[in-house]
């Protein structure tokens, strides 16, 4: 079964169109590497297949059904770091908060959900960590407890909403390695967005890269050309390879990294 | 000290309202809407002194006032967050109310005080029961709500998404503060809420990691602040809102602290 599925999709937020009729697939157990300039639409992408947000034409089909809120079998991990941040509360009761969390009625987490919780932390490694309150976690740390989170219900789906930004390099290795090692083992699809493709590569299978309300979706050879990226950033870009490494350049500027520059 | 009927009366009521208070005060906390609780209590104040005005028992009148007051916060949902000029506003728009009603009800002006700090001594029969059932129905409707409101509170970006109604627990929450705020002001007054809401749940969190723990001891602590309030009260003939506020932010600071010595010796 072909998990997301894209039919002529145009998203728009706050009335301007951030896609349009965009179609694409995405195959299951793939690792996906949503990048695209900031505004370019990749966390509206992912709302959208969470089904918080309607598309204004066509069809979102999400894991053999239209995309609605509340599929258990989609993990998400939203760009939520700094609220938690200040938590004086620790991981474990942090991850447990939303096992099954949506459900009325008795206050207190069950068996299922705590087994559920034990093992979501030992998957991403953490069992340790989460006894620490999230304020005193590094920002890796803490992406690995927000992970944990996203893989609470056995997910065949992760959307990972900008896990990289603000961590330094080491940091977004061990984190891009972890997602890696959990498509394998577990073998789910991830999408997982950034500002940057370097830390991906290696990592990734394909690129959906998001701009000027179009998407492309293939492997990085195929998409991170001067033609294709010409096409989304609307103006002229050069796509550099030094060392293994690839550059989206604009009039001799690296895009992607003043864009992260911006954001921080 | 328990040979006096009004004494009995101010331990239960003291006590089913700090038991309320505690661990409602401590979601409030946590979601970091202290201030939001604060102008409700003010507007309950207004209500309080319109109902002099009617002829109804002053409980009744701040229980409305604060309860429309509260769904209409909640009815804003997360965007009331860091809206504090909006609440701040409201606040002394109800304060100004609560002087107009005053005003035109000249004889009620001496009940201002007892409103303002707080008169747990005064604590009659029907106010007791009163306070036990607003009780029930606020830790009741709590108890239900208290996952999705947690999941919401820590998470809401993640908690949309799995189909919790962001707006509906907001609401439905800011509704039980309000229920909380009006019988927490029967006992420490609605300028004082804040020593039995927020002040428990404050040092809580300072104490403990933990959730659960941190519920139960916020409960625990303005359990302890209250009654042991009352009783420095009854032996010293200060007021007993005094020594709520004296004991609440007390524990606070001491619960600051520990930490403040211990990472000093770290650094």
């Amino acid at each position: 079964m072909t998990p997301v599925i894209f039919e002529h999709v145009s998203l728009a937020v706050g009335g301007r169109t951030v896609l349009s009729h965009a179609d694409f697939a995405i195959e299951s157990g793939e690792f996906v590497g949503v990048l695209g300039p900031n505004g370019a639409g990749k966390t509206t992408l992912m709302r959208a297949m969470l089904g918080l947000i309607a598309a204004s034409t066509g069809h979102i089909c999400v894991l053999g059904a239209n995309a609605r809120r509340g599929n258990p079998a989609i993990g998400y991990m939203p760009q939520t770091g700094h609220a938690a941040g200040s938590l004086r509360l620790n991981g474990a009761d942090f991850v447990l908060s939303a096992a099954n969390g949506h459900r009325w009625g008795r206050p207190w987490a069950g068996t299922v959900e705590r087994k559920n919780a034990v093992w979501a932390l030992e998957s991403v490694g953490a069992s340790e960590l989460a006894k620490r309150p999230l304020s005193e976690l590094s920002g890796g740390e803490r992406q690995r407890i927000l992970l944990a989170q996203a893989l609470l219900g056995k997910p065949e789906l992760l959307l990972l909403d900008e896990p990289l930004i603000s961590l330094d390099p080491s940091n977004q290795t061990a984190v891009v390695d972890l997602v890696k090692r959990l498509q394998r083992e577990l073998g789910i699809t991830i999408l997982f967005s950034a500002h940057e493709l370097n830390p991906l590569l290696g990592s990734l299978d394909r690129v959906l890269y998001l701009g000027n309300g179009q998407a492309a979706l293939g492997t990085v050879d195929q998409v991170i050309t001067g033609p294709v990226l010409s096409r989304l950033y609307a103006s002229e870009i050069e796509v550099v390879r030094v060392a293994g490494r690839i550059f989206v350049m604009s009039r001799g500027h690296d895009v992607e990294t003043s864009e992260h520059q911006h954001d921080v | 000290m328990f040979d006096y009927d009004f004494m009995v009366n101010a331990f239960v009521a003291a006590g089913i309202v700090a038991l309320v208070a505690g661990i409602v005060g401590f979601f409030l906390v946590l979601r970091g809407q202290t201030f939001a609780g604060h102008a409700l209590s003010h507007t309950g104040f207004a209500g309080a002194t319109g109902a002099g005005l009617v002829g109804i028992p002053p409980l009744w009148g701040m229980v409305g006032f604060a309860l429309i007051a509260g769904i209409g916060m909640g009815a804003l949902g997360e965007r009331l967050t860091g809206r504090d000029v909006a609440i701040g506003v409201i606040l002394a728009l109800s304060l100004g109310f609560g002087l107009l009603f005053l005003h035109f009800y000249t004889s009620y002006a001496a009940q201002a005080a007892a409103l303002l700090f707080g008169n747990v001594l005064a604590v009659d029969q029907p106010t007791l029961w009163g306070l036990l059932g607003l009780g029930i129905v606020s830790l009741g409707s709590l108890a239900v709500i208290a996952r999705p409101l947690l999941f919401a509170s820590l998470q809401p970006e993640l908690a949309e998404a799995k189909g919790v109604p962001l707006r509906l627990v907001s609401l439905m929450f800011m509704a039980i503060v309000a229920l909380t705020v009006a019988a927490c002001a029967q006992i420490v007054g609605v300028l004082l809420v804040f020593t039995l809401m927020v002040g428990p749940a404050a040092t809580a969190v300072r104490l403990t990691t933990r959730l659960g723990l941190g519920v139960a001891l916020a409960a625990a602590l303005a359990l302890a602040e209250a009654w042991l309030g009352l009783t420095f009260a009854y032996y010293s003939d200060w007021p007993t809102s005094f020594w709520i506020t004296a004991l609440s932010s007390g524990a606070y600071f001491v619960s600051l602290l520990p930490r403040r010595i211990s990472s000093t010796i770290i650094r």
